[in-house]
């Protein structure tokens, strides 16, 4: 029967693999790997002008770069690696096949091109207007068309993950419910349908207007910017959900860690389906015309319930890993099991440090700057770049590059070449992102503003000069850049080499792999199992950090001029 | 594992470990904290926004702040007017491709109320080096009590791109005795 043809299985984990998914899959993140590379290229270019002493770009091409960078990496690569995530989360791990991949392809191609466009609109040199295109300064009408048909694109992407879900599960290729890994990417494909109903909402008039055909004349700035961000904030919120089922698959593939508790797990995802749309408010802090009421509930996603979730998954991710390794025989003292976690292994090492950079430096400074209060001393100041490229790069970007590691074998079925390289890839590139994002924030903390070619002020009628320390952290975050983009690089040229070079492994014998070591780990939910004092002291640990930041920003906010 | 169905089907009546019961109710607290602190701080603290806001035109904000300009204007400098308005005083502030306009001379330890309005694109006012950030919109008179309460010259830094020459959108602000 033809239905055969489409499928093998997967000889090291016994997957049932649907190859037009499969093909999927390799498309999206090829594509995404190759924005990644051009996007992070103008990164690297950006971050090398505001450094002082090298400068090297002129004004306009700074604008330019900054715009395209913007749109590259936190877009294009990220919704394109999203796609790859909701298609392995659906048809592999549901053993399923993939519903219409004819759609699929539709999608992926309107993506494609939809990308192309928006990157020649910018290039071409009139539509540097920044990520966020705040009207009334315009971009050419191909920026917002070429942005509205990657989003259509990646619509269809997530409704086809919808599709398969429905498949699988009438076609019965799983029993009872979907893995924790697929709840996760379901929850992303949710927030992703009401993300890109509020991009349409807001860019297609915002598409007219840029006509100047008279259809639509005027659009409010701040209405502008209250429905732009929920695209944009919640878009960071798929991120979020994405990347937290990443962690999950890569401790569940590569120790064979189970979720602590189902249940916990899953309602924490719920809470980010239920409260994260709400951050629109978090760039609205300090707007004229919108009430603190409206501030104040927003910007907290009602009470901090999403936040919650994020700190119910920093819990449990390390948890189900001690548990895991403490079930494995890792239970000397209080840290072995992290001692001897696969260090060399840059699926776990990059998932890890994406783990720990995203709590400590992204989830707290986020919270920080979303209060109320708080976020009059670092709005739109170096600080939010240095907050995001906490959350966005080091989290979430380093997570995709982690599970790329996996999906070479899995997927691509080759070797990794350049081992060595790969092993040091993930160390070196959160090095130079954890650096980027203190040395930003640093700035940002000495009032240097976003997105400033020149913050010597030297072509401007009166000048203010910043202090020293502040040069000293923008030659800093060039360094930081620097190193960053080296591990970019190094992720490129291993992850592309390993697909066009690597050994395949078709031809090997299949090696005892993730279903033997998985069994290993016991009934979740016993006593036997949860005894995770290491954890215990990794979250105090994070606790602290938080509370004791949190409160001297209000300190640093009670010196500042009374207003009222 | 994470990666295959729950073994128990019925993984909703599975018991909760207690190290997430504990954490979940420590985190739960600590967002209620964080929620009371921004309401606390409208209450006692110093630094809130007024939320104090106008629909306007460029035409009617501009014409308000050349009236306190020439009402008040001290000397000049660099070609920007400085302005010294009486303490209690509205006062304007221009918001333009690239300048803040004018320079105003404020007395330390008095109250002004200050209107703040962009001419065409959205800015960010961004005093330095206090590092008091606001958004500003065209069409929107966002209306704040300022109190200056160290002398100094400060310097107004663009922190919302606006083009080409957003860095050279650089104003002053004076506070003297």
């Amino acid at each position: 029967m033809a239905i055969n043809e489409v499928f093998r299985i997967c000889p090291s984990t016994g997957l049932k693999i649907h190859k037009p998914a499969e093909n999927l899959i390799k498309a999206n993140a090829v594509a995404a790997v190759v924005f990644l590379a051009i996007g992070g290229l103008f990164g690297l270019m950006v971050a090398l002008t505001r450094w002082p002493a090298v400068h090297l770009l002129p004004a306009d091409w700074f604008y330019l770069a900054l715009t395209a960078h913007g749109l590259d990496v936190l877009l294009v690569w990220i919704i394109f690696f999203e796609m790859a995530v909701l298609y392995f989360a659906s048809a592999i791990l549901l053993n399923s096949r993939l519903a219409t991949p004819r759609w699929a392809w539709a999608g992926f191609w309107m993506m494609l091109v939809g990308a192309l466009i928006v990157n020649a609109a910018v290039l071409a040199g009139n539509s540097s207007v920044m990520f966020t295109s705040y009207v009334p300064m315009q971009a050419s009408p191909w920026f917002y068309l070429g942005f509205l048909l990657f989003a259509v694109g990646a619509l269809i992407g997530t409704f086809v993950f919808f599709g398969t879900l429905v498949v699988a599960k009438d076609e019965k290729t799983y029993e009872g419910s979907v893995p924790l890994v697929t709840f996760g990417a379901l929850t992303a494909a949710i927030i992703a349908v009401f993300t890109i109903a509020s991009g349409a909402i807001i860019l297609i008039p915002t598409f007219l207007w840029s006509l100047d055909m008279g259809i639509v004349n005027y659009i409010d700035p701040l209405m502008y910017k209250t429905v732009w961000w929920a695209m944009g904030h919640s878009s960071q919120q798929i991120n979020v959900s994405a990347h937290v089922a990443v962690w999950y698959a890569i401790a569940a593939i590569v120790l064979g860690a189970k979720p602590l508790s189902e249940k916990v797990s899953r309602t924490a995802f719920l809470l980010y389906i239920l409260f994260l749309q709400l951050a629109s408010a978090h760039h609205l802090l300090v707007e004229p015309g919108i009430s603190s009421t409206w501030k104040i509930f927003n910007t907290s996603y009602a009470i901090y319930l999403a936040v919650l979730g994020s700190m119910i998954h920093g819990m449990t991710v390390p948890g189900s890993i001690e548990a895991a390794q403490r079930a494995r025989g890792l239970t000397n003292g209080v840290f072995e099991w992290l001692r001897k976690a696969p260090w060399g292994n840059p699926a776990f090492s990059g998932m890890f440090m994406s783990l720990v950079m995203f709590g400590f430096l992204g989830g707290i400074s986020g919270v920080v700057m979303g209060t109320e209060q708080l976020n009059l001393i670092m709005h739109n100041t170096l600080y939010v770049p240095g907050h995001f490229h906490a959350t966005v790069v080091a989290g979430t970007t380093l997570a995709f590059m982690a599970i790329t590691y996996l999906l070479i074998p899995l997927i691509f079925q080759r070797e990794l070449i350049l081992k060595g390289w790969a092993k040091l890839q993930p160390y070196v590139f959160a090095i130079g992102v954890g650096g980027i994002s203190l040395f930003m924030m640093g700035a940002g903390t000495l009032g240097v503003p976003r997105r400033d070619w020149d913050i010597q002020g030297a072509d401007s009628v009166l000048s203010f000069d910043y202090p020293a320390t502040a040069y000293l952290m923008m030659g800093l975050n060039g360094m930081a850049a620097t190193l960053a983009a080296v591990g970019g690089l190094m992720y490129v040229v291993v992850v592309v080499g390993s697909i066009l070079f690597g050994e395949r492994t078709a031809d090997k014998k299949p090696e005892p792999g993730v279903a033997e070591q998985a069994s290993v780990v016991g009934h979740y939910g016993s006593a036997g199992t949860l005894k995770l004092p290491g954890t215990a002291i990794l979250v105090t640990l994070f606790f602290t950090a938080f509370v004791l930041y949190y409160f001297v920003n209000w300190k640093y906010l009670s010196e500042v001029w009374p207003l009222r | 594992m994470a990666i295959s169905p729950p073994s128990e089907r019925l993984w909703w009546n599975e018991p909760i470990a207690k190290i997430e019961l504990v954490w979940i109710v420590v985190a739960f607290l600590w967002g209620v904290v964080m929620f009371g602190m921004m309401i606390y701080w409208h209450a006692e603290g110093e630094q809130n926004l007024s939320n104090e806001a106008y629909r306007t035109t460029p035409e009617v904000f501009a014409e308000k702040a050349n009236a306190m300009v020439e009402k008040y204007t001290v000397r000049e400098e660099a070609g920007y007017p400085v302005v010294h308005p009486p303490p209690g005083s509205e006062v304007y502030l221009i918001a333009r491709l690239w300048q803040w306009w004018p320079i105003l001379e404020l007395e330390k330890d008095q109250s002004y109320r200050l209107h703040i309005s962009s001419m065409d694109w959205q800015h960010g006012f961004s005093l330095q080096p206090v590092n008091i950030n606001l958004q500003i919109h065209p069409g929107y008179e966002m209306v704040l009590t300022a109190t200056p309460d160290k002398l100094g010259e400060y310097g107004i830094v663009c922190n919302e791109f606006c083009g080409i020459g957003h860095h050279t959108m650089i104003g002053r602000l004076y506070v003297v005795e």
